[in-house]
């Protein structure tokens, strides 16, 4: 029973406290203090995870496990950065001096191995919308059509070949240009869907959040009365 | 009626009234009246889903249109099984302190129970520890109560990194490797909800993806097989699970929209109509229901 109570117990109180710290006076370090205690227990359950990646990690290379060499790199990266971390290896300011001070190795690992390599994974991204975006506004019936239009709009629109296009429009059909299209769906099309959908999570957000509070939603737990 | 106060929720709502009566002046006198509105907001919304959870604990039966993305799910793990491929399930990159994390983790609970019944593999890597240690427990909560405690194996449920594109690294390589036959993502996504439904995409798996990021939505919306928009995130548990009592909140939260539908109605009459007659008491008027929503800043 107590596996169940108490959990439902303690996301009640703490979360009531919440709701009340924003509607009463003086309860101003509510939020924040337990923002912080937040961070404290995540930062402690770090260890936990960090100790299971190397676990697991260390596990499949002593069971040979396919890409286990992958493996190797992983633990060895992580310990480096760990150990260079935590001892502030080649900070000229010492033990005092910040972690991420110039010229330190783990600075050094940040700025030369894991922001490019950040980077690298990040542009993906351009190729995938490419190919996402052709599947997205195949001319396929009505609707993809009109998703059509209205990309290739927002895209003349955004660049100063929209502007060029529609340039010789005379004064009085300027709300025809290219830029001014591009805005008014986003600013009035777009903008309404996507209201819509925000009134929506705000409203999700209220139910799970009650629900929990309240200790009706109970999923997390495996479902479990008590 | 003797035995009414034998029911300990009894007990506790008279404790707590008391406690309110007798705190009640200065409760009040620390009430901040800038949020008024919001308070009266916060009673309506969550009065009614109270409403109608207590409504659906009764025993009345309230009707949950058929959303085809949690629909999916349960063939989505039957496809995975049929195939001898693993489920991928991913609850966003956020920690336990984002509500769509939450939300994740409870439609896992569902997901688990689906996967422990046809005795498919449930594999989950996780950017938090919270969200590792969480998931673990409710997985094997859910194999427990679908009967199977015994194919459990928290190994399949782990930890990688908390930097988005080192975690986004891990799982397409997963993904690549592996080839998953289903791909759930459940939970707050950024830039890299693209990258995983492309990837997804290209091995041929059957995609479900739900997030309230509404930036993220048309990603998930042109490279998935099924997409749930924004609330829908939030009322997948109720419908996987057919708690009655989560059902009937649903109809507490569809109670919410009509309110929130009819002041964005009153208000947009109010405007045009204080625009069009140039009246100060309709301006007012329009401008009092625009604050009724309105958070203000301390």
């Amino acid at each position: 029973m107590i596996r169940v109570t108490l959990p439902v117990l303690l996301t009640s109180v703490i979360g009531l406290l919440l709701v009340a710290a924003f509607f009463f006076r003086g309860m101003d370090r509510v939020n924040s203090d337990l923002s912080e205690y937040f961070n404290i227990i995540a930062a402690v359950a770090f260890i936990l995870g960090g100790g299971n990646l190397v676990r697991m990690h260390l596990d499949k290379v002593q069971r040979r496990r396919p890409g286990w060499p992958y493996s190797i790199v992983t633990v060895v990266a992580f310990l480096f950065t760990l150990i260079a971390g935590l001892f502030k290896i080649g900070n000229a300011q010492g033990w005092t001096g910040p972690v991420e001070a110039q010229g330190s190795w783990f600075n050094f690992t940040y700025d030369a191995m894991f922001n490019p390599l950040q980077a690298t994974m990040f542009s993906l991204l351009a190729f995938f919308v490419a190919s996402a975006s052709y599947r997205a506004f195949r001319a396929r019936n009505v609707e993809a059509t009109l998703l059509l239009g209205a990309a290739l709009i927002i895209l003349l629109g955004r660049t100063f070949v929209g502007g060029l296009l529609t340039s010789w429009l005379p004064e009085r059909l300027a709300f025809l240009s290219i830029p001014n299209l591009s805005n008014w769906i986003m600013s009035t099309v777009n903008l309404a869907g996507a209201r819509a959908i925000i009134i929506g999570i705000g409203l999700g957000v209220i139910s799970t959040s009650l629900k929990i509070i309240l200790g009706i939603e109970r999923s997390y737990l495996g479902g479990r009365e008590s | 009626m003797r035995h009414i106060w034998k029911n300990p929720r009894v007990l506790l709502a008279l404790v707590a009234a008391i406690i309110l009566l007798v705190f009640l002046p200065r409760v009040v006198a620390h009430f901040d009246t800038r949020h008024t509105n919001l308070f009266a907001v916060l009673l309506i919304v969550g009065g009614a889903i109270l409403f109608y959870t207590f409504r659906a604990q009764q025993g009345v039966k309230y009707f949950v249109r058929k959303i085809p993305g949690i629909a999916a799910i349960e063939e989505a793990v039957g496809r995975a099984t049929e195939m001898g491929r693993p489920v991928l399930y991913v609850a966003g990159t956020q920690d336990l302190d984002n509500v769509q994390t939450v939300a994740g983790i409870t439609i896992l609970s569902s997901v688990a129970k689906r996967v422990a019944e046809y005795d498919a593999h449930l594999e989950m890597p996780t950017s938090r520890s919270l969200v590792m240690t969480t998931a673990r427990e409710t997985a094997k909560e859910s194999y427990l109560a679908a009967g199977r405690p015994d194919a459990y194996n928290e190994e399949h449920i782990y930890y990688v990194t908390d930097e988005q594109f080192g975690f986004v690294a891990y799982v397409n390589g997963y993904m690549v490797r592996q080839r998953p036959a289903t791909c759930i993502y459940m939970g707050a996504f950024f830039a890299e909800s693209l990258i995983f439904a492309e990837t997804g995409h290209s091995i041929g798996a059957i995609q479900i993806a739900g997030t309230a990021q509404p930036q993220q939505l048309p990603f998930f919306v042109a490279a998935c097989d099924y997409t749930l928009i924004g609330e829908e995130l939030f009322a997948t548990s109720a419908y996987l699970s057919q708690d009655p009592k989560l059902i009937g909140s649903l109809r507490g939260q569809d109670f919410g929209k009509a309110f929130v539908m009819l002041f964005i109605l009153l208000g947009s009459i109010l405007s045009t109509l204080a625009l069009l007659f140039k009246s100060g008491a309709l301006t007012v008027l329009a401008h009092w229901v625009q604050a009724f929503f309105t958070i203000k800043s301390s």
